[in-house]
């Protein structure tokens, strides 16, 4: 087990390790593509010839790629200190460099869009789950009804429907129209736990009604495959009651399947979601990617790929091991 | 036969009893006017091909069709003197587990992959003992697993099904199943999942586990050796129907109907010389959907031609007083060929 855990973390991060490669190459490539020079990308094209020069010597542009992707990675571990001559300015570990932009270190930004991403993406997924295990369930017990399939007919438009639709829809009806939510933006959970709550409700709901109609349609068909299961007979032959039947015997083997994909969904919801915060002007990370996006700024968008990718990483660790607890038939060697 | 000297009824007396199930692609006609009784301390073995309703039949004792929405049974279904086809979903679950229990063919898919063996069989028991707390109910099952032959009961008690080996899995089955002490025990084809030296511990174990309780059991298989071995009366079952039944000795030593020549002429036999070939039976099992007219079986029937003048349209009845025989075949015609060229050949 131990040697497993080993083994499945040193993999986890050769694999960040490819990652990071892979985007810094892109990262370094990009200008090239373009033609436009990084270090006037940090300092404005009016500049004079001698402080564009003193850029790329602080920010190590003129340095082959290979050293300066060792310099990112050393930054990444260890800190780094961008210097020309007396002029140094220490970025402290893990350092993703700084905003074309803003200059402002990029760590520390994506840090403080981190809790907003969170707030949404957790929130979500609690709605999500309850969303669709219950409706899928009640789906598959009550399949061929006209219940099952307004039920499916309205987990498809879920899973067809772009949330910048449905989230547009959403707060025209009850923000706009019926005035049950207020008009506002992300209020932090430690500053008003009510105001945070209230923030979110829509975003919420707008986000997990996608994922619910996901989740709907995959527990209905493992119920439907699990009922037919030769165990759920013989429980039925125990004399166990229906609703243990269902609710224990057979709903335990059709959430099996349901947590691989929470955890890639969730993992992949962390970096960043970014139709609903900007559907919902959230300022976290998928807004935050979005806005680099838009004005060319490499490092956050580097940052950002990264932070996504290693939450992908690390939840799919956490349901390997996950699935090793639920499912005894798994042995993890 | 017991010797019939009070009128109580048998401890499971099944009459006339239809399933249906309604499908897309018509009526599923699995068990068609199927009569039988077992009484208690008594083996009835059921054989036939797949198919041939052996299993609906036992489900629907056990009321296990009722969760089937297009399922349709009826007839009289008596376990010691209850009805069950009309009584409740609830009054069946009670008798379910607890004086009535079943064993299923292949224990790996039968037992839940997730649950440990112990609480599974902790679970059955506590079903109808509402009142024990955990830890009686975990020695009692422990105390099952050692009398079915388990060894370090206690130790693999939290072990998983796929943790058990075929035999042991199965062995655990039985002692889910007989945890109640049920009266009335249903074996379906419990042998046939497993390896040729474990069957017959299994079928030890499970009279041995008979004679303990004194319990009725139905065998269903399609292994007449099986039967040979264990049952006390024996029904032949094909496309739904009885066609055969009778004391198991009788019904071996003196059988009636063709099809159950032909079954026995399938079995090998290792007192037979190499070169000759098994009989089986030719053609296949009958559509439930679109059962042959009259005698299901006439379209397979080698001496189908052979019945006088008796038409083949007609659905034969069971007749006879305690072996009794559905064939169109006159009595002496059925005799002479069963001596002359049946008998010979097994």
């Amino acid at each position: 087990m131990l040697a497993y855990l080993i083994r499945r973390l040193f993999n986890a991060v050769l694999t960040l390790l490819v990652v990071t490669a892979v985007t810094f190459g892109i990262f370094f490539l990009v200008p090239k593509a373009t033609g436009t020079d990084p270090a006037l990308l940090y300092i404005g094209k009016t500049s004079d010839a001698a402080s564009v020069e003193g850029i790329r010597v602080k920010m190590g542009l003129n340095d082959p790629i290979v050293v300066q992707y060792g310099k990112f990675l050393k930054g990444l571990v260890a800190g780094r200190d961008y210097a020309n001559g007396p002029d140094v300015q220490h970025c402290p570990a893990p350092c993703l460099g700084y905003s074309f932009k803003t200059d402002q270190e990029v760590t520390p930004l994506l840090l403080g869009d981190l809790p907003v991403t969170l707030s949404l993406a957790l929130g979500a997924a609690v709605l999500w789950l309850i969303m669709g295990i219950s409706t899928g369930v009640i789906s598959a017990l009550r399949r061929g009804t006209v219940l099952d399939r307004v039920v499916m007919g309205g987990a498809l438009a879920g899973v067809s429907l772009p949330i910048y639709f449905t989230g547009l829809l959403a707060s025209a009806i009850f923000v706009y129209w019926l005035g049950w939510l207020p008009q506002g933006e992300y209020v932090p959970f430690t500053e008003s736990p009510g105001d945070w709550f209230v923030q979110l409700i829509l975003p919420w709901i707008t986000l997990a009604f996608l994922f619910a109609a996901t989740y709907a349609r995959l527990t209905r068909a493992n119920m439907l495959e699990i009922l037919g299961e030769d165990y759920v007979r013989t429980a039925r032959a125990k004399g166990l009651r229906e609703r243990a039947v269902i609710g224990k015997h057979a709903l335990r083997s059709s959430l099996t399947p349901i947590v691989t994909v929470f955890g890639l969904d969730l993992g992949a919801l962390l970096g960043g979601a970014i139709l609903t915060e900007k559907v919902f002007n959230l300022r976290g990370l998928g807004y935050q990617a979005l806005t680099a996006i838009q004005g060319n700024d490499l490092p956050i968008i580097l940052g950002v790929t990264l932070i996504a990718a290693s939450f992908i990483v690390i939840a799919n660790l956490i349901v390997d091991l996950v699935y090793g607890l639920i499912d005894p038939r798994v042995r993890l060697a | 036969m017991s010797i019939g000297a009070t009128n109580a009824r048998p401890y499971l007396e099944v009459k006339d009893l239809n399933v249906r199930f309604e499908t897309d692609d018509g009526i599923v006609q699995a068990v068609t006017d199927s009569t039988f009784s077992v009484e208690a301390g008594q083996t009835l073995g059921i054989v036939g091909e797949s198919g041939s309703g052996k299993s609906v039949t036992s489900l629907a004792v056990l009321g296990l069709h009722r969760t089937r929405s297009n399922a349709k049974v009826s007839g009289e279904i008596w376990l010691d003197d209850q009805e069950l086809v009309t009584a409740t979903d609830e009054q069946v679950r009670l008798l379910r587990g607890g004086k009535m229990a079943m064993i299923f063919q292949d224990p790996l898919s039968a037992m839940h992959p997730y649950f440990t063996v112990g609480s599974q069989i902790v679970e059955a028991y506590r079903v109808h003992h509402p009142g024990v707390n955990k830890k009686v109910a975990r020695e009692r099952a422990i105390d099952m697993l050692a009398r079915v032959g388990i060894p370090q009961p206690e130790r693999r008690f939290n072990d998983y099904a796929h943790q058990f080996s075929g035999g042991m899995r199965q062995r655990a089955m039985i002692a889910m199943a007989l945890v109640n002490d049920p009266k009335l025990l249903i074996a379906d084809e419990p042998t046939t999942a497993l390896d040729v030296t474990v069957q017959a511990q299994i079928l030890d174990l499970i009279r041995d586990l008979q004679d303990e309780f004194g319990s009725a059991v139905i065998m269903i298989t399609h292994d007449l050796g099986v039967v040979a071995e264990l049952a006390d009366d024996v029904l032949v079952m094909y496309g739904g129907k009885v066609i055969e039944k009778g004391p198991a000795l009788e019904v071996f030593q003196n059988p009636q109907h063709p099809y159950t020549w032909g079954l026995l002429g399938s079995m090998p036999r290792l007192d037979r010389e190499v070169r000759d070939r098994l009989n089986p039976v030719k053609g296949s099992p009958p559509s439930l959907i679109n059962l042959p007219s009259g005698c299901a079986f006439h379209p397979r029937c080698p001496y189908a031609g052979r019945n006088g003048n008796r038409s083949f349209n007609e659905v034969p009845l069971l007749h006879g007083d305690v072996h009794k025989v559905a064939c169109h075949l006159p009595p002496e015609a059925r005799t002479e060929i069963f001596q002359q060229e049946v008998l010979p050949n097994l």
